[in-house]
């Protein structure tokens, strides 16, 4: 209950600065926070907009100066719901509102249909979640992502499943959306290049709970792994629903699934159930300490996912707006492909298309009913000793 | 055959609870010639109640059944309060306004328990904690857990007691006889209220034993799952025959086999073109053609005035 409390007094207060009109201060910087602050997704969308507000709150605490002028930021907190229109219409009011940089969408399928309008009005925008790899293929200059993307996900996912798993035949399953189908097809692409059989390929939807008549018809083809493109409102009951079938399979899947909300709706079934997280581990990120603390602190919660990338995208704004001197986005926006720059999660840098360089990929299993981590892989740089073969 | 059968009892136990929620769309259709639209809501209140009273004492150490029964008591007390304060203050003063009136409050009544369940539970999923560890015993390699065997039987046990009850009962033969016909009911000494109010109830109770056997069965309850569910009741209803509490039955369990065997088999019958991912195409597939070639519904009568 309590996020929600909070979500709904920073929106009343966001409201009410606005409606007051006599905007606080003038020449305070605007950041744009765009993620579902309701809905089934809403405690992974808070989690990012506290990232941001934390962010905004540090600097403003220290004190920032961007080409000489002392500079105060203020946090836009929109609600998308992870739903890619209502993302549009949130866009669109964050473009009006001028802010100098949009952190979001959380959903691949909303940022994608929201990049459109952050690069006509030339703002920056910084996924710290998508992982779908088209949101930075559309040849837009303001999209950018802090996570590893699926091609480099799913691909390890895979590779981990075949090589460590030794799983010959697997089932897949995705729920329809943009993340959980990209997931689930780069991660088919791999398993079948590397000779484990697909033995079912099933889609659900991300508003279902009842995945009984897909599980039977899987558990019809005997697989020695499960894996499930999607979000855990719907893994955590297909993990349970899994169990009562019989089906004894092991139940691999992507960051959306690795959260301590799974482990609650899957309940002790939870036990054994792996999934890949872009990132590092939190405590094994060089900033994460001290971070889960002052975040702890602020919010009395745990991190749930991605408010560290969160608060470093609010950082690579500001680190991009002091090198041009400049906090108007069509000065600051070429700076930010040039970043060099030592966050919470480690070391950003960008390519070409605005895809986090050497982005880490860590796999989680759940021991003891929390998620332990297991491995982490860096795709490029470092590669697993016997995945060193190929790269899609 | 052995997955056949498994989605067989996987429909049969959907389908269950599919005509426990569809007898409340019918009852109060057979009486009111009204289509309930918040009784989806209805049974989504009684669940997140049982969610709620079975996550408070999963931890007290009171033995499982108990909190079962504690949780099941408090979603029944809930829906039959909601239910018949519903009737009293939403349907009751529209009894005599055009049919459109009523149907629309429904809608209205439909919002109104969502968004006040969001408010109540918050918009997240909620987990039902596991009272019973699954045990299983194998069918013909068919895997049944005690959970699906326990719900059916309690389904079984309910309507049959529902069809007694309707047959038998001096209060079921005054809910049939203000079926066919209120002003001369009223005139023989029916008291037509009190009779409608009673039917609510009913519907409300079966509703909440039909929560309480999803937040079981799936072990997850959210404040927008009346809604779906109440459309695929409403469907198995008219399956049956709308008005028919037989019909309800029969209708629900039909439905539920249909989608299970669909969304199994979808895929290998079109190749993989459509996925299990469209099984509620099914649900409203059924519905269109009942309408279009058996409006009456498998058990109404064709007299055309009650379908």
């Amino acid at each position: 209950m309590n996020p929600r409390l909070y979500s709904t007094i920073a929106l009343a207060l966001t409201a009410v600065a606005l409606v007051a009109g006599c905007a606080p201060d003038d020449s305070s910087v605007k950041i744009g926070s765009a993620s579902p602050l309701t809905g089934s997704q809403a405690h992974i969308g808070i989690d990012i907009r506290n990232g941001v507000q934390l962010a905004v709150e540090d600097l403003n605490a220290a004190g920032v100066e961007i080409g000489g002028k002392k500079v105060k930021f203020r946090l836009i907190a929109e609600d998308d719901e992870a739903n890619p229109t209502k993302a549009t219409t949130v866009a669109q009011k964050l473009a009006d509102a001028k802010v100098a940089g949009v952190v979001g969408h959380f959903n691949s399928g909303a940022s994608i249909p929201a990049s459109r309008i952050y690069s006509d009005a030339g703002i920056p925008q910084i996924s710290p979640s998508s992982t779908n790899p088209k949101y930075t293929q559309q040849g837009f200059k303001t999209t950018f992502r802090v996570v590893a993307h699926d091609d480099q996900q799913g691909p390890t996912l895979g590779r981990f499943a075949v090589e460590k798993l030794k799983a010959r035949s697997i089932a897949v399953v995705d729920d329809s959306t943009a993340y959980g189908q990209g997931l689930a097809d780069a991660f088919s692409a791999t398993v079948k290049a590397r000779g484990a059989r697909i033995v079912a390929r099933e889609h659900t939807t991300d508003k279902d709970t009842d995945f009984k008549a897909i599980l039977t018809k899987i558990k019809g083809r005997r697989p020695d792994l499960v894996m499930f493109g999607g979000i855990d409102p719907q893994a955590g009951p297909m993990v349970r629903q899994m169990a009562e079938l019989g089906i004894k399979a092991r139940f691999i899947g992507g960051d959306g699934m690795q959260t301590p909300n799974f482990i609650k709706l899957a309940g002790a079934s939870a036990e054994g159930v792996m999934a890949s997280i872009p990132g590092l581990p939190k405590d094994q990120m060089p900033g994460g300490k001290e971070f889960m603390a002052k975040y702890k602190a602020k919010f009395n919660s745990e991190v749930e996912l991605f408010a560290p990338m969160g608060y470093d995208a609010v950082m690579v704004f500001v680190d991009a707006m002091k090198r041009a001197g400049s906090t108007d986005p069509a000065k600051f926006l070429p700076e930010i492909g040039k970043t060099r720059y030592q966050g919470v999660i480690g070391p950003i840098a960008f390519d070409e298309k605005g895809d986090l360089r050497n982005g880490p990929i860590t796999i989680y299993v759940v021991k003891g009913g929390k998620w332990e981590p297991l491995e982490t892989v860096v795709p490029g740089a470092k590669p697993a000793p016997r995945a060193a073969r190929k790269k899609k | 055959m052995d997955i056949f059968l498994q989605q067989l009892v996987n429909g049969l136990v959907l389908g269950s609870i599919y005509a426990l929620v569809a007898l409340g769309y019918t009852m109060v259709y057979g009486i009111l010639g009204l289509i309930n639209f918040a009784h989806g809501d209805i049974v989504m209140v009684g669940a997140l109640v049982a969610l709620s009273v079975a996550q408070a004492l999963a931890g007290s150490g009171l033995p499982a059944p108990a909190v079962l029964f504690l949780a099941l008591l408090a979603a029944i007390l809930v829906c039959v309060a909601l239910g018949v304060t519903i009737e009293r203050a939403a349907y009751r003063p529209l009894r005599r306004a055009p049919r459109l009136a009523p149907l629309i409050t429904a809608i209205g009544i439909s919002i109104l328990l969502q968004y006040s369940a969001a408010l109540v539970w918050g918009k997240q999923y909620l987990s039902m904690p596991e009272l019973f560890k699954p045990g299983a015993v194998v069918v013909a390699g068919a895997q049944v857990t005690d959970l699906q065997v326990f719900i059916f039987l309690l389904a079984c046990a309910v309507m049959a007691g529902l069809l007694w009850f309707i047959k038998s009962s001096r209060v079921g033969r005054a809910m049939r006889a203000t079926a066919q016909n209120p002003e001369v009911s009223g005139l023989m000494g029916v008291n037509i209220d009190r009779v409608i109010a009673f039917t609510f109830l009913l519907g409300s109770a079966v509703g909440a034993v039909a929560g309480v056997m999803i937040v079981l069965y799936y072990g997850i309850g959210h404040y927008f799952m009346g809604f779906m569910l109440g459309l695929k009741a409403f469907t198995a209803a008219v399956l049956g025959g709308i008005g028919n509490v037989a019909g309800a039955m029969l209708g629900g369990l039909l439905l539920g086999v249909i989608e299970s065997l669909a969304s199994g088999y979808i895929g290998d019958l079109t190749g993989g073109v459509l996925g299990s991912n469209y099984r509620d195409i099914f649900a409203f597939l059924v519905l269109i053609l009942v309408l279009v070639f058996r409006p009456g519904g498998i058990m109404g009568e064709h007299s055309g005035e009650r379908a």
